[in-house]
């Protein structure tokens, strides 16, 4: 029984998958990060997001988050699922889903796996405003 | 020896492209290469920090690069 789920798509993702991978009934707890696209950049408004990524590195690296959190953090199951393309304000680029037996682990696990992936994982955003568009992070 | 060069993120709008092919001398490493871009690619040199991955892997400056490796060029990347 496979302990970890990875996705990257474009279509939208999808919350109940993401528990319903990770349910268990070893498990006392689920803990679930949940990305969503915010309106505003530093006092600019956002109109939409347009995340990129290199395909099959960016899955390699998120299996490997995936796989050090099962090393880690006492934890029964783990599911990283992350979109590509086009999202509007409020969309959800990113769900990290975590279940284990008690609840520590669940939130460490999650927590290590969301911020390692913004660290790691091969993925940019661009933010799209009213009067232009800019790659995050990537200012020359 | 012939690699392909995938840039990603702000890099690809630098390079004024997606992807190339690119000529190495024999023997090259990550730090020839780079040396190797900045000059057939000068708008990347706008870039202050980015990682290389050779064949969908982080790269250290010194590991080797073959003939018919992927290469690709990742600017700070911002996901999640």
């Amino acid at each position: 029984m496979k302990n970890t789920c990875v996705l990257l798509t474009d279509k939208q993702l999808d919350l109940d998958v993401c528990n319903r991978f990770v349910e268990d009934p070893k498990c006392g707890g689920i803990s679930i990060f949940v990305g969503t696209v915010r309106n505003h950049t530093q006092g600019n408004a956002v109109l939409h997001l347009e995340f990129s990524a290199y395909n099959n590195m960016a899955i390699k690296e998120m299996q490997k988050i995936a796989d050090r959190a099962m090393t880690k953090f006492s934890i029964e199951k783990i599911a990283i699922h992350h979109a590509v393309g086009k999202l509007k304000i409020g969309d959800i680029p990113v769900i990290i889903a975590v279940s284990s037996a008690h609840r520590n682990a669940a939130f460490d696990a999650c927590q290590f796996a969301i911020d390692t992936l913004k660290e790691t994982v091969p993925i940019w955003k661009k933010e799209y405003f009213e009067d232009g568009e800019v790659w995050v992070n990537a200012h020359p | 020896m012939t690699v392909s060069v995938l840039f990603f993120g702000v890099s690809s709008d630098l390079a004024g492209r997606a992807s190339a092919e690119m000529e190495l001398k024999e023997q090259a490493d990550v730090t020839s290469f780079k040396s190797q871009l900045f000059s057939e690619f000068p708008g990347m040199k706008n870039l202050s920090d980015f990682a290389v991955a050779v064949n969908e892997a982080y790269s250290n400056d010194s590991d080797s690069i073959k003939d018919g490796d992927e290469i690709a060029i990742l600017p700070p990347v911002s996901g999640g």
